[in-house]
């Protein structure tokens, strides 16, 4: 019999308690055990970035991350991105500059795509690809996606001027 | 309503119905009609559960109960299973169900072979398959099955197949020489003679690579059982094809089997058929009393679900000193793997046959069967590998002729489809418009001269291309219901795979319909909901299910407007509909809200079905584009930038120029990997693919695209349909590798006849290009001082 071991951990602001099996990745405890299926499973060895999410703050490939390493820890999905009805800003630029075709990447470029401005508001075009060149898009939405990183800047900065007035 | 008169006749043994259309109120919709959203760059409708992570894609399926399957694959290439023993893992806790070929009844699948067959025919052939309660356990359950193999005799590489006394690929198959299927001869005029009689000649071989699709969301499907009804959630390009294929392998009746899809990670023509995987998940479903889930994995992804079959093109074009082409010949061998799908139509003849004016062409196109990932539509199946060897040997003759690449295309330019009788083109001025925006968008110049010095060398290089689909790929069915509230559901049987075909649909339903985008629903991809429409392939949805959606609001509008007419009380022809208004004599303000005219007869609906009738049977339908590479290349470390992509695609009317753009983008990106790194490599000596992942097969990336200007041709095609839109997802990609080649051979004066253009051919290549020239200035040299 496989051996279970707690967690917890808070994922999108809820705190959660589990039993998981140690080989479980962080990603198939979104997938499974939360029913968050934002995250996509593509390659599953770390290449294409379609299972980005946050661990801290910081982007990680859920898929090469192990649910138990993330005890006491804050996971944030693209299912938690968005502050009820009001997209991220990073959301809504992926809508204007339609920056992508099937959605299947979209996800993990969006956290991608939002880590970026959290560190750095104000990135330069080589800025936006370095940040989302690990994920990749079979569809090709490249393009759109770099006008999308630099829209997304603009639009937190719009954001920031109304909250400041 | 619409109404049909059926005319039938024999053809080809088959009972040909000639559907005539009586639907007096379509519109045509001409260049001169005003539109309300047609034309317009709405928002895809999906957008906010896209980016929010909530779309349900067939991977997300959550049911109660749901188990997880994984398949076991063979680790030969051709080999007979001696025994299986799934003892330990049926016993493994959390194992619900385990099938292979001695626990299920044999079902037919394609080419012959079985849903679990002996023997195996590739590395990645389906051998068993597990479904447990976690996708961990079932990878253990996988690992305990022991099979024993007995191998046999395999080929894997197309020389290899044509070799004599080459291994057989399929033992089971009387046909010689590994041939899989018919050898397509054509042949029009006298291509001998008119090589014959040709100033120039050109004659070349070229090869292109197997490529793998590698769509995001994997092949795979979610299947439950209700009784004896079947629902699979499915990542299928045709839900009524895997219905139809799923039903028959399990003898089930049609209407016991519900196919749904309401978004897909991709697809570019690998999800075109039904695959085995669909009917294991239904099998072991129905062993395990539980819903399964079964997504291949990366590996299983790209050995066994398709592939763009790799060719090799003997290519021989022959020309006038001025630059008429006098004879067109290429012999063509593909490697299509061990199976013949049934979806594999990669028609690498068709491009040498209608894309240029030639009285004297002859192809000759030769399947092979080997023992890797059976073939299937790639994206422009055929063309993408016709257009990288025709539209090189082209610029050669340019070169040798010492003419603009252009104007040797525009002095070949074909107004017919020489392949189908001559047919005039339904846009027959099409390629032109396209090549003239091309030209003046990159500020073409002709061939610059290439540099003889310098460390980064820049080319640039043209190609154009013509794709025999997009015109619509009939029947397909739409039904419209007008609600009491004034809002439309719209209906067919068609799927989203990730196009944009959601809305693109809906802006046609609304125009036609005169309701604002926003009271139209577009429901898709469900075959309980229906109506029946073809395969998402070949360009072809927007062209086939939009006319379907303008025929049946053409009837809703028409009762529509006699409910107005009368609760108005104005004569019916001074009425029309426009954004959600019943207008009198064009004027809203003397008008009806739809919804206040549809409450005259609440609860009453308004219903109409509309179909796509046949194509014009005296016009050839095609779409059309031409594009200019820019180049950089690096001497030093052979890396190829490409900076920029101009495009120009007669695709007829742009029905969203914001989901056009981005499938331009989209196709021309996967040119570019096409062209530079995606391949699959096989060891030939094992038989065994070396990158079967993401890390390995190289696809292209955010940094490795150039700028892409996308310069619309946007003229509506009136004869192929009455919207006058024809497709854009396959055509983009036709071009772009041979632009790019073309633009390196201008930069750095190499041909490379072999694709991908990777690092290492650059260097290899170069250092193969300056020993010649030392080895020649040492002659000169030596010619001097002697």
């Amino acid at each position: 019999m496989t051996t279970h071991l707690p967690l917890a951990l808070t994922v999108n602001g809820e705190d959660h308690h589990l039993m998981v099996e140690p080989r479980r990745t962080l990603l198939d405890l979104l997938r499974h055990d939360l029913g968050l299926t934002g995250a996509k499973k593509v390659c599953n060895m770390g290449n294409c970035g379609a299972c980005t999410v946050m661990v801290d703050g910081r982007t990680v490939y859920a898929c090469l991350t192990l649910a138990i390493d993330c005890e006491g820890r804050e996971v944030r999905t693209i299912e938690g991105l968005a502050d009820g009805a009001t997209l991220d800003p990073v959301q809504q630029a992926f809508i204007e500059e339609d920056a992508f075709q099937c959605g299947y990447c979209t996800p993990g470029q969006v956290m991608s795509m939002r880590a970026l401005l959290d560190e750095n508001p104000e990135p330069t075009d080589d800025d936006i690809v370095r940040a989302v060149s690990g994920n990749l898009c079979r569809c090709g939405a490249y393009a759109h996606i770099a006008r999308a990183g630099r829209r997304a800047a603009e639009l937190r900065k719009q954001q920031e001027t109304e909250v400041g007035a | 309503m619409t109404s049909f008169s059926v005319t039938t006749s024999q053809k080809d043994g088959k009972l040909d119905l000639g559907i005539e259309e009586h639907a007096p109120n379509v519109e045509r919709w001409d260049a001169g009609t005003a539109f309300t959203t047609v034309g317009t760059a709405a928002r895809r409708l999906e957008a906010i559960e896209k980016v929010t992570g909530r779309a349900q894609y067939s991977s997300d399926v959550r049911l109660p109960r749901q188990t997880y399957a994984k398949v076991l694959r063979s680790p030969y290439p051709h080999a007979k299973i001696v025994s299986i023993d799934a003892t330990k893992a049926e016993a493994l806790p959390g194992v619900v169900a385990v099938i292979h070929k001695d626990n299920t009844d044999r079902i037919e699948w394609y080419d012959g072979s079985a849903v679990f067959d002996n023997p195996v025919r590739l590395i990645g052939d389906e051998v068993a398959a597990v479904a447990a309660i976690s996708e961990e356990i079932a990878e253990d359950a996988l690992n305990a099955i022991e099979v024993q193999y007995e191998e046999l005799p395999y080929v894997t590489s197309l020389e290899g197949a044509t070799s004599p006394g080459a291994p057989r690929a399929r033992r089971d198959s009387d046909s010689e020489g590994n041939i899989s299927g018919e050898v397509k001869r054509y042949t029009r005029g006298d291509p001998d003679a008119g090589l014959r009689q040709a100033d120039i000649v050109i004659d070349d071989i070229y090869t292109t690579q197997a490529a793998v699709h590698n769509a995001l969301e994997p092949h795979g499907c979610t299947a439950a059982w209700s009784g004896d009804d079947l629902t699979l959630w499915d990542s299928t390009q045709s839900i009524f094809t895997v219905r139809q294929d799923v039903s028959k392998a399990l003898d089930m009746p049609e209407h016991k089997v519900r196919v749904i899809k309401h978004h897909m990670g991709g697809g570019f023509g690998a999800k075109q058929i039904a695959w085995k995987q669909d009917v294991i998940a239904a099998l072991l479903a129905k062993k395990a009393g539980r819903p399964v889930q079964l997504m291949l994995d990366r590996e299983g992804e790209n050995l066994a679900v398709g592939n763009r079959p790799n060719s090799r093109q003997r290519v021989r074009l022959g020309a006038t000193r001025d630059g008429k082409l006098t004879g067109i010949v290429a012999d063509i061998e593909q490697a299509n793997g061990a199976y013949q799908t049934g979806g594999e139509a990669s028609n690498v003849s068709g491009i040498y046959q209608t894309l240029y004016k030639c009285e004297n062409v002859r192809t000759v196109q030769k399947p092979l069967y080997t023992n890797t990932g059976p073939a299937v539509a790639f994206r422009a199946p055929g063309q993408v590998e016709g257009a990288w060897a025709l539209e090189q040997a082209m610029d050669d003759l340019a070169i040798r002729l010492n003419m603009d690449p252009v104007e040797l295309r525009v002095k070949n330019y074909s107004e017919t489809d020489q392949s189908d009788g001559d047919k005039p083109l339904s846009l027959p001025e099409g390629l032109r418009l396209a090549y003239d925006k091309v030209r003046e968008a990159a500020g073409w110049q002709g061939r610059p001269e290439t540099a003889k010095s310098g460390r980064i060398r820049k080319g640039v290089g043209f190609a154009a291309h013509d794709w025999g689909a997009g015109g619509g790929n009939p029947p397909g069915y739409a039904w419209i219901e007008l609600n009491e509230d004034g809002t439309a559901d719209v209906t067919t049987g068609t799927q989203d795979i990730g196009t944009g075909t959601r809305t693109g649909l809906a802006q046609v339903a609304a125009e036609a319909l005169g309701l604002p985008l926003s009271d139209v629903a577009l429901h898709l991809g469900d075959t309980a909901l229906g109506p029946y429409a073809p395969v998402s392939s070949g360009s072809a949805t927007q062209a086939t299910i939009g006319p379907a959606i303008q025929a049946a609001a053409a009837d809703i509008r028409d009762g529509l407007l006699d409910v107005a007419a009368n609760a108005m009380e104005i004569a019916k022809d001074r009425l029309s509909v426009r954004d959600g208004m019943v207008l009198v004599d064009g004027d809203a303000s003397r008008g009806m809200s739809v919804k206040k005219v549809m409450q005259e007869i609440a609860p009453n609906t308004l219903r109409a079905q509309g179909a796509r009738v046949p194509n014009p049977k005296d016009k050839a339908i095609r779409t059309f584009g031409a594009q200019i590479a820019e180049v950089e290349v690096d001497c030093e470390t052979g890396e190829i930038t490409v900076t920029s992509i101009y495009a120009s695609h007669e695709i007829g009317r742009v029905v969203n120029p914001a989901l056009v753009e981005s499938q331009i983008i989209g196709g021309i990106t996967q040119g570019l990997g096409f062209a530079l790194t995606e391949e699959r490599v096989v060891d030939h000596r094992l038989g065994r693919v070396m990158n079967p992942n993401l890390e390995e097969y190289k696809v292209p990336t955010v940094a490795d695209i150039p700028a892409i200007v996308n310069v619309p041709v946007d003229v509506p095609d009136l004869a192929a349909n009455t919207t006058g839109a024809k497709g854009v997802g396959e055509p983009p990609l036709v071009p772009a590798a041979p632009a790019i080649a073309n633009a390196i051979f201008n930069a750095i004066g190499i041909r490379f006849h072999d694709a991908p253009i990777t690092r290492e051919r650059i260097l290899e290549a170069m250092a193969n290009h300056r020993s010649i020239e030392r080895a020649r200035s040492t002659t000169t040299s030596q010619e001097q001082s002697a």
